[in-house]
């Protein structure tokens, strides 16, 4: 594996390069270790009180029953429901303020800007509260709304960003035949700027997903709040490591999942093909930006 | 209204804490983040892999699994419980990977003659990265630092949920006391919030100019 | 090794269907309640409206043990849910009918308010703050705030007195929590009561301090790791939340729990449910105050 930062390894540099792998994984295991038998001690109270540790069976009970894995699953469909509605609706706002945000009348752009900014500056959690206690629509769309709009924001960045780096001739040829503005945006701006940010896009959709886990301001049973509040006050605060457990790994599986498929598409659009002149040529070749020395505020996945 | 200039105090210690969340976070995130985007492309195999293993571990867990593994699962396994510091340990992690990939990119961006001309002079990787490429990348990429900046203002308010009382978590307080103004209370903290984000956005351009490498 | 094995894989099975066991007993404590057949209520008045509509919406909590404590179904269980069926009962309305919102203290007033609900019982204290935005029926239940301690109490935590400069842990925001701070001591504030557990288990506080009833649930929930030190040190009266201006539908109400008092429906609620853990009070007299 050569790369333009280092020369290909020589006998010295490969030794040194093994002799740090190997230190390197004897230190994680060591740390894997340590952590395994802190977890596998058993807990003792400051009043020297000794309960089970935490790898003990009688914490891993309950996930006998098989209420417990039903509910589960309502809580990852909970989960789901939510983000597919907020992702589609993500994408139509991120649409709409783009075209607000790059519209040539003053009077679109600047509000847009205002609230664009207004949106992007205020956390999730206060915008799901906020949507809930004023305009009382009940928590799912409470939640929807607040991850739609937060997330178009963002992905509506994104597409301006998108769109400022086409070639000027894109949207000079589309005028020139007669189409108006907004026809050349949508039918010959839009799709290039999104096939070229789907990467980005995706992305932030990932961290959508994450962020169904924040409605447990608003009360929404999804399925972090199932299990850490609901499952772990019916079942007891001494099931709340296994139930941990449990949560992030269903997390890790639907967000690598995710993750995973938004690196196949990213592979077969025109972003993701080897441009020429890259420093590194280690790992997946994931552009954050198409033109990395371009100014502007359209960013990468943004948490 | 009046619920606002009432409980000012409460606010104002709640913003002391969110501040101090975001600052000391911020540049915790970015040292742990230039290191683990050095790492990746090291010319070691085992830092690469730990690198992106890391990277898709943290960049795939929702921030309260990992604010809870730092302030209750670490306490619990017997690590001193100064909570504010464990919610510190907590945001830091999870925004490293984020500004990792922001680097990463803005090493992308660096034309590749640089590295050659660095190598070609006899510099090896460590002082190439060090001297040549990473004060270019990090000068590239001031836009999408500052952005996962604002985003890590909004994320302390998730470390509200465990022990620590940023705005977020006074704005409750001050809620359960006066359930007459609530729509009053959140849009003030809302404010506390602007007051950080949008003057973060502004120089955002600003320093981009500033540092900006004229080619 | 075959012996061992199969023991093994028995000693598993049996812990299953112990389990298994164990909760399907906890699911459900239902005193039965069957809805009054035959009820008229005046032109106008909420309880016709209701009783036409054939469902009412309760606030309720869902983190509560004993109180309101949402299992992995889902619905609710708990003292403040068996007195919403009650009185959803004397409305007419069968306790299925009846939809259930999880309420939290930052919105109980902002939904009563805007109409989301119609009645909140939720370990909703009574105060003069509060009875500025909402209506209060009740009381139905005289609760205090009192201390959890590590079972042995090692810090000899008698009283509230005994919090003054020590760590105590309660729920941010909460009542509980700004009754602590006057009386002097550092509070380390949580999103739930039983967050509250691990810090003092692993002594980063002394004790937790909120209203007995749910100290006794959280006791009972991990038996034998705390105890209750059974020295409440204020008066927090449980009522029903309702809209502000509804005076007929509170002072109905009111009747109505004076009527759960006399006839037994009270005491049976509370068996089934939190009598499990604590021993059956005298029910507090209601309190029709005028606005």
């Amino acid at each position: 594996m050569s790369s333009v930062l280092y020369d290909v390894p020589g006998p010295k540099a490969r030794r040194l390069s093994r002799i740090v792998s190997i230190v390197g994984v004897i230190f994680i295991l060591g740390l894997v270790a340590l952590l395994i038998s802190a977890l596998a001690a058993p807990r003792v109270a400051v009043n020297g009180n000794v309960t089970p540790s935490l790898l003990d069976p009688s914490r891993w009970d309950i996930f006998s029953d098989v209420q417990l894995w039903i509910g589960l699953g309502k809580g990852i469909w909970n989960t789901l429901r939510m983000a597919i509605v907020a992702a589609v609706l993500a994408l139509v706002i991120g649409v709409l303020f783009c075209f607000g945000r790059t519209s040539e009348t003053p009077w679109v752009r600047v509000p847009t800007t205002v609230l664009l900014e207004f949106f992007r500056g205020i956390p999730v959690l206060l915008l799901m509260l906020f949507t809930l206690l004023v305009f009382g629509i009940g928590a799912y769309w409470a939640g929807v709304a607040g991850l739609a709009i937060y997330n178009g924001a963002i992905i509506g960045e994104a597409l301006r960003a998108g769109i400022r780096s086409l070639p000027r001739g894109q949207r000079e040829s589309g005028l020139a035949i007669g189409l108006t503005p907004v026809q050349t945006r949508l039918k010959i701006e839009f799709p290039q700027a999104f096939r070229q940010m789907l990467p980005i896009i995706i992305a932030q959709l990932v961290v959508l997903l994450k962020d169904t886990s924040l409605a447990y301001v608003i009360s929404y049973p999804e399925v972090l709040r199932y299990v850490m509040t609901y499952l772990k006050n019916y079942y007891g605060s001494g099931y709340q490591f296994s139930l941990f457990a449990v949560v992030l790994a269903v997390y890790l599986a639907i967000n690598l999942t995710l993750s995973w498929l938004a690196r196949v598409v990213a592979r077969r659009t025109a972003a993701g093909r080897k441009q020429k002149g890259r420093l590194e040529t280690v790992g997946p070749v994931v552009p954050l930006y198409p033109d990395a020395g371009g100014s502007g505020s359209g960013g990468g996945a943004i948490l | 209204m009046d619920a606002i200039i009432e409980y000012f105090p409460t606010f104002l210690q709640g913003f002391g804490r969110t501040l101090a969340l975001l600052v000391l976070s911020g540049i915790s995130a970015l040292v742990l983040g230039v290191i683990v985007a050095a790492m990746r492309i090291s010319p070691v195999a085992s830092l690469r892999g730990f690198a992106t293993v890391y990277t898709e571990l943290v960049r795939n867990t929702p921030l309260t699994l990992i604010l809870f593994f730092f302030c209750v699962l670490l306490p619990a396994l017997g690590s001193p419980a100064n909570y504010f510091g464990l919610a510190v340990f907590g945001l830091t992690v999870y925004t490293s990977p984020f500004f990792a990939e922001a680097i990463r990119s803005g090493i992308n961006g660096v034309p590749i003659g640089q590295a050659e001309a660095a190598r070609s002079i006899g510099l090896g990787f460590g002082q190439t990265l060090r001297l040549v490429v990473m004060p270019q990348a990090l000068r590239m990429v001031v836009p999408p630092l500052i952005n996962v900046f604002i985003a890590l203002t909004k994320n302390t308010s998730v470390a509200g949920g465990f022990f620590v009382i940023e705005i977020f978590g006074s704005a409750g307080v001050v809620i359960n006391e006066r359930g007459d103004e609530v729509i009053a209370i959140l849009l003030a903290v809302a404010c506390f919030y602007l007051i950080i984000t949008v003057p973060l956005g502004f120089i955002a351009g600003r320093i981009e100019k500033r540092v900006a490498i004229l080619r | 090794m075959r012996l061992k094995k199969s023991l093994l894989i028995s000693a598993i099975a049996l812990t299953g269907v112990l389990a298994l066991s164990a909760c399907t007993n906890s699911a459900a404590p239902e005193a039965e309640v069957t809805p009054e057949a035959e009820v008229s209520f005046d032109e106008g008045t909420t309880m016709a409206a209701l009783n036409e509509a054939g469902t009412i919406t309760i606030g309720t909590k869902f983190d509560q043990p004993l109180f309101g404590l949402a299992g992995p179904t889902g619905d609710p269980e708990g003292f403040d849910v068996e007195i919403g069926k009650l009185i959803a009962a004397k409305l007419g309305i069968a306790a299925d009918k009846i939809e259930w919102v999880e309420t939290q203290s930052k919105n109980r007033e902002p939904y009563l308010q805007s109409g989301q609900v119609d009645l909140v019982i939720a370990t909703y204290t009574i105060n003069d703050a509060r009875k500025e935005v909402v209506s209060f029926a009740g009381p139905y239940y005289e609760a205090g705030q009192d201390i959890l301690v590590l079972a042995g109490n090692p810090d000899k935590i008698e009283g509230v007195e005994d919090l003054a400069g020590k760590n105590v842990c309660s729920v941010t925001g909460s009542t509980s929590e700004k009754n602590l701070v006057e009386a002097g001591a550092t509070v380390l504030p949580a999103a739930g009561y039983s967050d509250c557990l691990e810090p003092l288990r692993s002594g980063a506080v002394v004790a937790v301090s909120t209203d007995n009833v749910i100290l006794a649930g959280l006791a009972d929930q991990n038996e034998g790791e705390f105890e209750v030190v059974n020295n409440p040190f204020t008066a927090e009266p449980y009522g029903i939340g309702l809209a502000l201006e509804d005076d007929t539908f509170r002072a109905w109400i009111n009747d109505t729990l004076t009527d759960s008092y006399d006839d037994g429906t009270w005491a049976d609620a509370w068996e089934a449910t939190a009598g499990k853990v604590l021993d059956l009070p005298d029910p507090p007299a209601v309190d029709n105050y005028t606005r």
